[in-house]
C-alpha cells in the first residue's frame, strides 16, 4: 500500500492523540500478559510460584521445568514428557498439510480454468463443510475409522484433517487462480498443452504466495486441533491433548512451572510460523473469512 | 474414432476426475455423516448406534433437560457478549491504529499473535491467571491490596464471563485486522470532501466510515458467531465446563452425552441443533458471496 493511500484525512488533536496511544498500549499489555506470565513462570522454581507473585521476574532462574516438560513429566500414566506427543503432532501435521494443499491447488485450478455446469454448487458444498460444527460428524467418524482399522492412529488423524481441511485450501487456490488471466490458459490449450502440463508450466510457477497462505493456515489449524485429537487420537495423541492431560491431571503436586513450559512447547511451532510469516497468516485468516 | 478424438475426450474428463477425490471425500465424510447423525438422532442409540426408530423423542428429551437449557443459555450469553465485545474492541483498535500511529508495525503483530495459539494453550494460560490462589488475586494481595477479590472462575454465576474474556483475548486482534483492511480500502477523497463540508471527526466516522465498513461487519459477525457455536477446546481447558455445569456449552454437552454418558441419540440430536444454528447463519452468507462472484 502506498504512502499516499495510507494518508488519513482525519486530523486529531494533541490530547486525543495521547489518549489514543494510551489505549493502544494498554491493549498491547493485555495481549502480551498471558505470554509474559507463561514465560517468566516457566523459568521459576515451584516454590517461587506458589509462594510468590505471578507477575514478578524469577529470583532464581532455572531451565529445569523445560527439561521436565519435554522429557520426564507425567502425562496420563507414563512419565514421557511432551516429546512423543510433539512428534505425533509433527508426523500428523506434515503429511496432512501436504496432501490438503496439493488437492486444494488442483481443485482450485479445475474450478477456475476448467469450469463446467454446476461447478459453483460443488464448490459451495465443499466450502460449507469448512464451517460445520464437528460434533455433527464425530459419531460416524469414530465408527468409520474403526471399520477402516485407522482408529487411534496417525494415518487416521491425517485422513480426518485432510477431509475437513480441503475445503479451505480449495477456497484459497480458487480465489487466487480466479484472478489469473484465463486467456493465457486458453492460448496454451490451443497450442495443444494438456491439463497437467498447463498446471505445471503456467499456474504452478505463480502459486508461491497462495501456497504460503494455505500451508500456514492448515498448519496452524491442524497443529492446534484438540477435538479430533482427543476423540480419535487413541495411542497417537497430538501435543494439545497431552498438554491438556498434563495440566488437568489431579495427581500429586501441581507443578505449575512445568505446565507453563509445556504450554510454551505446544505453542512454539505455530508462534514461530507466525513470527516468520505473520503477514501471510493474516492474509490467510482474511481470505478464510471475507471472500467466498 | 480417431486418436485425436479420444485424446480430447480424455482431456474433457481429466478435470472432473481430478476434482472427484475431494468431492467424494466431502460427500461421504461431511454430507453422508451429517445424514447419519440426523438418522441417529431419531433412534434410541445409547453406547453404540442402533436402528430403533423413536421419532422426535430425543429432541423432546433434549429440550426437557436442564443441562441442555444451561448450555443453550450459556451459548446465548457467551456468543452475544463475545461477538459484541470483539467487534467493539476490533473496530476501536482499527480506527485508532489508522491515525498514522508510530509503531503500528510493532502493535499489529502483538494484537494478532493470540490467534496463532491453540485454544488449549490460551485456556490454560488464562486458567492460571484467573486462579485466585496463584493468579491475579494473589498478585494483588502480594502488592498490598489485601481486600482485592477476583474469583469469577470459581463462581457459578460469573464463570461464563471468564470464558468470554479468554475468547475475546484470542480473537479480537483478528477482528481488528479485518476492520483495518476495510478502513484502508476506503477512498480518502470521500473523507476529505466530508471534512471540507465541516463534518466533525465523530460525525465523519459515524455517518460515513462506519456505514462503509458494512462488509467487514458482516464478515466479522459471521465468523465470530460460527466460532462461538463451535467453541469447545477453550471451555475444556479453562473451566472443564464447571464449576458444576456453569460453563457447559452445546459442544461440550454433545461430547459428554454421547461419549461419557452413552446417550448417543440425545447427543446426536444436540449436534443436529448446533448444525442448524450454524447453517442458518452461514448458508445465506455463502450463497450471496458465491452469487456475486459470477
Amino acid at each position: 500500500m502506498s504512502a499516499a493511500a495510507q494518508e488519513n484525512a482525519v486530523k486529531t488533536g494533541r490530547v486525543y492523540r495521547v489518549l489514543i496511544y494510551l489505549v493502544l498500549l494498554l491493549f498491547a499489555l493485555f495481549y502480551l500478559l498471558p505470554l509474559f506470565v507463561m514465560l517468566t513462570n516457566s523459568v521459576k522454581p515451584l516454590d517461587e510460584i506458589t509462594g510468590g507473585n505471578m507477575l514478578a521476574l524469577p529470583q532464581k532462574w532455572t531451565i529445569e521445568p523445560w527439561f521436565k516438560a519435554w522429557s520426564t513429566a507425567q502425562i496420563g500414566v507414563e512419565p514421557t514428557g511432551l516429546r512423543p506427543y510433539f512428534i505425533n503432532s509433527l508426523l500428523m501435521v506434515v503429511p496432512a498439510v501436504a496432501i490438503t494443499t496439493v488437492l486444494g491447488a488442483l481443485n482450485g485450478y479445475v474450478l477456475t480454468k476448467w469450469r463446467f455446469r454446476g461447478d459453483t454448487i460443488l464448490f459451495g458444498l465443499m466450502l460449507f463443510s469448512c464451517f460445520i460444527p464437528f460434533q455433527i460428524v464425530l459419531i460416524p467418524m469414530a465408527a468409520v475409522l474403526g471399520k477402516l482399522g485407522l482408529a487411534g492412529s496417525i494415518p487416521g488423524l491425517i485422513l480426518v484433517h485432510v477431509v475437513y481441511g480441503v475445503g479451505f485450501s480449495t477456497l484459497y487456490y480458487r480465489n487466487y487462480y480466479a484472478a489469473f488471466p484465463t486467456e493465457l490458459v486458453r492460448a496454451a490449450m490451443i497450442d495443444g498443452a494438456g491439463f497437467f502440463r498447463i498446471f505445471w508450466r503456467i499456474l504452478l510457477p505463480v502459486s508461491g504466495p497462495i501456497t504460503v497462505v494455505s500451508v500456514i493456515w492448515l498448519f496452524t489449524n491442524i497443529w492446534n486441533d484438540f477435538l479430533f485429537g482427543s476423540s480419535f487420537g487413541g495411542t497417537s495423541q497430538p501435543v494439545t491433548v497431552a498438554l491438556n492431560n498434563l495440566v488437568q491431571s489431579s495427581q500429586g503436586v501441581k507443578e505449575y512451572n512445568v505446565h507453563f513450559a509445556a504450554a510454551i512447547f505446544a505453542a512454539l511451532p505455530t508462534l514461530l510460523v507466525y513470527i516468520v510469516a505473520g503477514r501471510y497468516f493474516v492474509r490467510g485468516l482474511m481470505a478464510g473469512s471475507v471472500k467466498g | 474414432m480417431t486418436d485425436q478424438d479420444l485424446k480430447s475426450r480424455l482431456q474433457n474428463w481429466i478435470p472432473k476426475l481430478v476434482l472427484s477425490p475431494s468431492l467424494a471425500l466431502t460427500l461421504v465424510f461431511v454430507y453422508g455423516f451429517i445424514l447419519f447423525t440426523v438418522y441417529l438422532s431419531f433412534t434410541n442409540s445409547r453406547m453404540l448406534p442402533n436402528t430403533d426408530f423413536v421419532g422426535f423423542a430425543n429432541y423432546e428429551r433434549l429440550w426437557g433437560l436442564r443441562a441442555w437449557w444451561v448450555a443453550i443459555k450459556n451459548l446465548a450469553v457467551f456468543s452475544s457478549l463475545y461477538i459484541v465485545i470483539c467487534i467493539g474492541i476490533g473496530l476501536m483498535l482499527a480506527i485508532f491504529l489508522d491515525q498514522k500511529i508510530r509503531g503500528e508495525g510493532m502493535l499489529r503483530p502483538i494484537y494478532l499473535y493470540p490467534m496463532a495459539l491453540s485454544f488449549i494453550v490460551t485456556g490454560t494460560a488464562w486458567k492460571w491467571f484467573l486462579d485466585p490462589g496463584i493468579g491475579l488475586e494473589n498478585t494483588m494481595h502480594m502488592w498490598g491490596w489485601e481486600s482485592f477479590e477476583f474469583r469469577w472462575i470459581k463462581d457459578r454465576n460469573y464463570a461464563i464471563y471468564t470464558v468470554v474474556l479468554a475468547a475475546v483475548w484470542q480473537t479480537s486482534g483478528f477482528v481488528m485486522a479485518m476492520f483495518l483492511a476495510g478502513l484502508r480500502g476506503i477512498d480518502n477523497e470521500i473523507l476529505k470532501a466530508a471534512q471540507i463540508d465541516g463534518a466533525s471527526n465523530w460525525n465523519l466516522y459515524r455517518r460515513i466510515v462506519i456505514p462503509l465498513l458494512r462488509p467487514a461487519f458482516l464478515s466479522a459477525f459471521v465468523i465470530l458467531s460460527h466460532l462461538a457455536v463451535k467453541s469447545y477446546d477453550l471451555v475444556i481447558a479453562l473451566t472443564g465446563g464447571g464449576p458444576g455445569r456453569a460453563t457447559e456449552l452445546p459442544a461440550t454437552f454433545m461430547y459428554s452425552y454421547t461419549f461419557t454418558r452413552n446417550q448417543m441419540g440425545t447427543g446426536a440430536a444436540s449436534a443436529v441443533i448446533m448444525l442448524m444454528t450454524i447453517a442458518a447463519i452461514m448458508t445465506p452468507y455463502l450463497y450471496s458471496e458465491l452469487k456475486e462472484k459470477r
